[in-house]
């Protein structure tokens, strides 16, 4: 089923150019005082095969918009998802079954994500015949293996969602993802609703089959810890824009950006009783977006030329690490001094 | 601190009535807590901790009842209080904020009179001087422009500008104790930094002790003094908490610590699989015999499946509830 390779860059299984996704606000009958919700603008993703990209950032930031242009539930304003080779930018209208057989998605809270009246067999089945799968040992076969492959048991099909425990039923959750075999899984927030005891079973999953199968994830969460555990690159989203993309090892032990630097130093440390550092106000409303760079109201180095427009603009450096930021690299020289005088 | 403790819990049970029988949700759970100390419960879901929270304030309604146990208030019995003295203590001396403010918060009514209810209900002050003190009790809690503020009803509000709304309505009687339930779960990370601080820094200045119920660990060992970790309806650990995440001693406790990806970890010593706990969360209608924890553990003998371990005290301060600690 991987035959297929996409033509140019090899190494790429998704690539997102120049995506805006705006939604009209409000306004009357007639269309007057109609305001545009910039959800996420100029947002340039790669995705490379077998690695996974890590997409934080705050409620509001544009994660789940980007998730859904990819997946094809959204039709973006402006840009171009080429996903293995094919420009999918059709939105709703185009090709969702095509689309359906490359990228998937696990979801957030596997109660509310399951039907909760159909038993497994049947939720890995639907997909299978959708899909032109008819042959009734092919796909016995499918479910049975795709079962054993999330740690289930064959025989527990006929079950029901709520006869199994939360961490089971991301398991189904997974496994109804992958029943396709899809190349892209988003992982959007796949542990946050599972018991603390019960993500490191999901996390180590979720790694494990990414190997065997050969897969690409785009891991979307809050929880920073998961995601430098899991991920390859890391963008950093900011009010729908990138304002921060690269390795994840520059990305969490070199910060350029004031807001990745903000989210990481928000973390509590349980090691130490002191106090948090602490940003100063809210993710401002997004149909009245801040002059200049968006995050420079909450952010301590903003100067002038930070509350005007233009905004700054995302700079790749040679090293691939890329940062929208006009006071970037002041700010990592004053970070960089900082860390040898105290060390 | 000298002398008497703030609260003191000594082994409560709390039940609940199935209809055909009562089962223990949380037993032998003893704790106390100093004046102006913070001190946190930590636990998953069905652990324990809210309903143990709410037996300190007096909300618990059936199908949960207080069956046995003593909960001493500055020096006083509270469990069997009647519920015009609860009321008038909850509130004016213990007061607790929640999870999600929209629904703690009256979305008819605006904010302003949500505060100043508190002081016409608990301090007697006439609506005119409320109104006047509601305003500066949103200052206090940093909100901007409090006196436009005071008129806006809940839903006008972000999710971390009415976080500091339910603690300006929990400290406007100057409580001793405030309980928080998952204060933060609910917003984003440098949100949650803002409120912890917000809620900290007051507490401090004011003397308010803080009770701190979360499921995340790592904030309440950043937060409190002493942390105590719940497993299945009861307390398994109870330690400072640089100690708890440092050398836990309870397995649970291990391995929570161990299988959680610390922000990093991975960057110091490269990615290895996560230390997963063996199988789920038993049931509270379910729980297993002796140690409730021992179907989960890598330790557990004869005796973790039969008795029921006490409470040990380490020698580095702290107790425990296992037949194998160190």
């Amino acid at each position: 089923m991987r035959e297929q390779r996409g033509k140019g860059d090899d190494d790429l299984i998704l690539s997102v150019e120049d995506l805006a996704v705006h939604f009209p606000v409000g306004g009357g009958l007639l269309g007057r005082n109609r305001r545009l919700l910039r959800a996420v603008d100029d947002v340039d993703l790669k995705l490379k095969r077998g690695e996974c990209l890590g997409l934080v950032g705050e409620s509001g930031s544009g994660k789940s918009t980007v998730a859904l242009s990819i997946l094809g539930l959204l039709t973006p304003t402006r840009g171009r998802i080429v996903l293995d080779g094919q420009v999918i930018t059709g939105g709703p209208s185009g090709d969702r079954k095509a689309l359906a057989r490359i990228v998937q998605m696990v979801f957030q809270d596997p109660y509310a994500s399951l039907n909760p009246r159909q038993t497994v067999r049947r939720t890995l089945e639907d997909p299978l015949r959708v899909h032109g799968v008819t042959a009734r040992s092919e796909i016995e076969d499918r479910v049975a293996t795709m079962l054993r492959h999330v740690g289930l048991r064959p025989e527990q099909a006929d079950r029901y969602p709520h006869e199994f425990s939360g961490g089971q039923r991301q398991r189904i959750g997974i496994a109804r993802a992958l029943i396709l075999n899809p190349r892209i899984v988003i992982c959007d927030e796949p542990v946050s609703a599972l018991d603390v005891s019960i993500r490191a079973q999901i996390i180590n999953l979720l790694l494990e089959l990414k190997d065997t199968l050969g897969l690409s994830y785009i891991m979307i969460s809050h929880d920073l810890g998961v995601v430098e555990h899991m991920s390859d690159r890391v963008a950093v989203m900011y009010l729908g824009r990138i304002v921060e993309n690269g390795d994840w090892r520059e990305i969490f032990e070199r910060p350029a950006h004031p807001y990745t630097q903000a989210l990481i130093a928000a973390i509590p440390d349980p090691l130490r009783h002191a106090p948090l550092a602490t940003t100063g106000g809210d993710l401002p409303n997004p149909l009245n977006p801040p002059n200049g760079c968006a995050f420079s109201p909450r952010c301590r180095y903003a100067e002038d030329v930070c509350r005007h427009e233009p905004g700054p603009s995302l700079d790749t450096r040679p090293d691939g690490h890329a940062v929208r930021c006009w006071r970037a690299e002041e700010i990592v020289g004053q970070a960089a001094l900082a860390s040898t005088e105290s060390g | 601190m000298t002398g008497a403790p703030l609260i003191e819990v000594e082994d409560l049970r709390i039940d609940l009535d199935d209809g055909s029988r009562r089962v223990a949700a949380a037993e032998g759970i003893s704790f106390r807590i100093d004046r102006g100390e913070t001190f946190g419960l930590v636990g998953e879901s069905g652990c324990g901790k809210s309903i143990t929270a709410l037996a300190l304030i007096g909300l618990l309604r059936p199908p949960l009842s207080i069956g046995s146990g003593v909960i001493r208030f500055d020096g006083r019995e509270i469990q069997h209080l009647s519920a015009a003295a609860q009321r008038s203590l909850r509130g004016n001396r213990i007061a607790m904020i929640f999870q999600e403010p929209m629904s703690a918060l009256n979305p008819v009514s605006p904010v302003g009179r949500q505060i100043a209810e508190m002081f016409v209900l608990h301090k007697g002050k006439s609506w005119r001087e409320a109104n006047r003190l509601a305003v500066e009790a949103l200052a206090d809690v940093r909100v901007p422009a409090p006196e436009r503020r005071v008129n806006d009803y809940p839903h006008q509000l972000s999710g971390g500008m009415r976080q500091r709304v339910m603690i300006a309505i929990a400290l406007a009687c100057g409580p001793d104790l405030l309980i928080a339930d998952e204060p933060t779960t609910a917003l984003d990370v440098t949100v949650q930094a803002e409120i912890i601080e917000l809620m900290r820094n007051l507490c401090a200045e004011r003397g308010t002790a803080i009770l701190m119920i979360s499921h995340d660990l790592g904030l309440v060992a950043n937060v409190c003094r002493r942390v105590a970790v719940m497993y299945a309806g009861r307390i398994v650990e109870e330690r400072g908490s640089a100690d708890i995440f440092r050398d836990p001693s309870h397995p649970y406790t291990q391995g929570l610590v161990d299988s959680l990806p610390r922000l990093g970890s991975r960057a110091a010593l490269g990615r290895s699989r996560l230390k997963e706990i063996a199988g789920v969360v038993p049931a509270i209608t379910n729980f297993p015999d002796g140690c409730r924890f021992n179907p989960r553990c890598a330790h557990a003998t004869d005796i973790c499946r039969s008795i029921v371990p006490t409470a040990d005290f380490l020698e580095a301060g702290g107790l425990v509830r296992c037949h194998h600690h160190a």
